[in-house]
């Protein structure tokens, strides 16, 4: 009797590692077969050179970068906030902070990280944009500027805990030589710290530019939905995640030209990721070697 | 160069009383070994003399330490300046994961020091003391990791010299090397007693015989015994030195 209970919980629990599997598969498959019957119609050097995206008009454009470029500002907007931040959080929960202190400041930033991101969103159009806007008259009420700044502080955390956990690993053996040798705190922190920490901050870069060019609320509510080539941060812009959900919650025809874009669109934002995260699996396994 | 003394020298972690009333005078140009079995308190008494025992936590001591006249636990004095002037080799060689080259001029970079050809100079002569120029004039440009350990520590033998202290503190150098390598960095400690104060740590009876003039025993937080190394190893006065030294216990 045991025996069976013991089989069938075996069972039900390979089972549901083989759904995950196939799940992912499977949504990759539809990617490539819904993107690759897009470009039946539309060339790819058309798609990836284009720098007009209107295939919801009736004079049909296809070129990726608008939505491309509203992606990386964003992204990068993110990123100027969130490494010095971040970084210098690490810095100061590494070297500066006593240990209650970081106990106690370390978890209490994750919660950054656990706000829901529509809430952000929100923040972003209602109050930061406001905010800016009495400094910046030219901002306009949707843009890439704000929603920018609040997906960077929502990516702090993940650069600051992953880059506190790098300079954490570096041996005790290369402080005590710096120190040994008459450098201050600072200078132990710049020459010594962050080079022997680079690759793993560089890892916390990679997947807090991933999870920001992945996210989708805070920009489909603040940053606007006008494709829009350019990287002035105080314009309307439209991310690829913020078209994705415009078509998917719109009236377009399932089986259409129009529909399979989100599919190619889709499949840029899956190659941007996948690549990034391939870097930072493949550098952290590089630097985890360094110090056996 | 003046005498290195310690005065009244009571340090605790917490609640363990590491050192226990150490008085010593560490004479110029000479070799010092500090001796005794692990846990009595070699390391301590060592790094209290460039304050590296500062960043432990719940670390506390009384007494003084006088280097050059000055109490170097006074607030007023700089611990950076100590620190370029007492130099230190530790157990691990810890080469920092740069170039032969930048590692040796590291001392000179954080002293604001950036011209060419004067690190130039200072790191080859600082090679040469160390004994390590030879191996490696050619190959500079490459990582410290790339030498073997021996290399290594002699490489950071050569970054302590070259910002010239006056006082190189080793905590068990060798320990970490094969005989060959420990042999040869015996020799370059004979040689760099002509022009610095050093004070080392080992548990190599045998290595505190062949390099050090003078010799310290401590047991249990407490120095017992401190004399020529001679007389300490042919004539100790107490029974504890010569169970130790002779290998009865430790
Ligand atoms: N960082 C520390 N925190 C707390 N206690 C410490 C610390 N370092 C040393 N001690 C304690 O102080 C005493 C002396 O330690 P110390 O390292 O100076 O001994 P040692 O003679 O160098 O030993 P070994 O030969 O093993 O290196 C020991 O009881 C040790 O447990
Ligand atoms: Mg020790």
């Amino acid at each position: 009797m045991r025996r069976t209970k013991e089989k069938v919980i075996e069972k039900l629990l390979a089972a549901s590692g083989l759904m995950t599997i196939l799940t992912t598969a499977g949504i990759l498959v539809i990617l490539i077969y819904e993107s690759s019957r897009f470009f039946i119609d539309v060339s790819i050097w058309e798609f990836l050179t284009g720098t007009e995206w209107t295939p919801l008009f009736s004079k049909k454009e296809f070129g990726i970068w608008p939505l491309l470029s509203a992606t990386f500002l964003t992204s990068l907007i993110a990123l100027l906030v969130a490494l010095p931040v971040g970084l210098s959080i690490a810095i100061y929960l590494n070297e500066y902070a006593n240990r209650n202190f970081r106990k106690t400041v370390k978890p209490m930033l994750e919660v950054l990280a656990s706000v829901p991101t529509v809430v952000y969103g929100f923040f972003a159009l209602t109050i930061v944009t406001p905010f800016l806007q009495q400094f910046i008259p030219g901002l306009a009420g949707f843009n890439s500027l704000s929603p920018g700044i609040v997906m960077g502080i929502m990516i702090i955390p993940m650069i600051s805990s992953l880059s506190e956990d790098a300079l954490f690993a570096v041996p005790r053996t290369l402080r005590d030589a710096s120190y040994g040798m008459g450098a201050t705190r600072f200078q132990t922190v710049f020459r010594v710290l962050i080079p022997s920490a680079s690759s793993g901050i560089i890892v916390s870069v990679i997947l807090a530019v991933s999870r920001a060019i992945g996210e989708t609320m805070i920009v489909a509510i603040a940053a606007g939905q006008q494709p829009n080539f350019t990287f002035n941060p105080l314009v309307p812009v439209e991310t690829i995640t913020t078209y994705i959900v415009q078509v998917s919650l719109g009236d377009v025809p399932r089986d259409s030209l129009e529909y399979r874009t989100i599919f190619a669109a889709g499949m840029v934002l899956f190659l941007l990721t996948f690549v990034m995260n391939n870097i930072s699996l493949w550098l952290k396994r590089k630097y985890h070697r360094q110090y056996e | 160069m003046n005498q290195l003394i310690a005065k009244n020298i009571n340090v605790w972690y917490g609640d363990n009383h590491a050192l226990q009333d150490v008085s010593m005078i560490i004479d110029p140009f000479q070799v010092t070994a500090l001796i005794g079995p692990s846990g009595c308190g070699k390391s301590t008494f060592l790094r209290l003399f460039n304050r590296m025992n500062d960043y432990i936590e719940n670390f506390r001591m009384e007494g003084e330490i006088l280097i050059n006249d000055i109490n170097i636990y006074d607030p007023v004095v700089n611990t950076e300046e100590l620190r370029k002037k007492v130099g230190m080799v530790f157990q691990k060689p810890n080469p920092f994961p740069s170039s032969i080259y930048e590692n040796v001029a590291f001392g000179m970079r954080i002293q604001g020091m950036n011209k060419k050809s004067e690190l130039d100079e200072v790191v080859e002569t600082s090679l040469k003391k160390a004994v390590l120029w030879d191996e490696v004039k050619d190959s500079l440009k490459k990582p410290a990791f790339s030498l073997s350990g021996g290399q290594q520590q002699r490489l950071c033998i050569a970054r302590t010299l070259a910002v010239e202290p006056e006082v190189i503190l080793m905590d068990e150098p060798a320990s970490a090397l094969d005989p060959i390598s420990t042999s040869k960095l015996e020799n370059l400690i004979f040689e760099l007693k002509k022009s610095y104060t050093i004070v080392i740590v080992t548990h190599n009876m045998q290595q505190a015989g062949r390099i050090s003039d003078k010799t310290a025993f401590f047991y249990m937080g407490k120095l017992i015994e401190y004399d020529t190394t001679k007389r300490m190893f042919l004539k100790p006065a107490h029974l504890q030195t010569q169970n130790y030294i002779t290998g009865r216990f430790g």
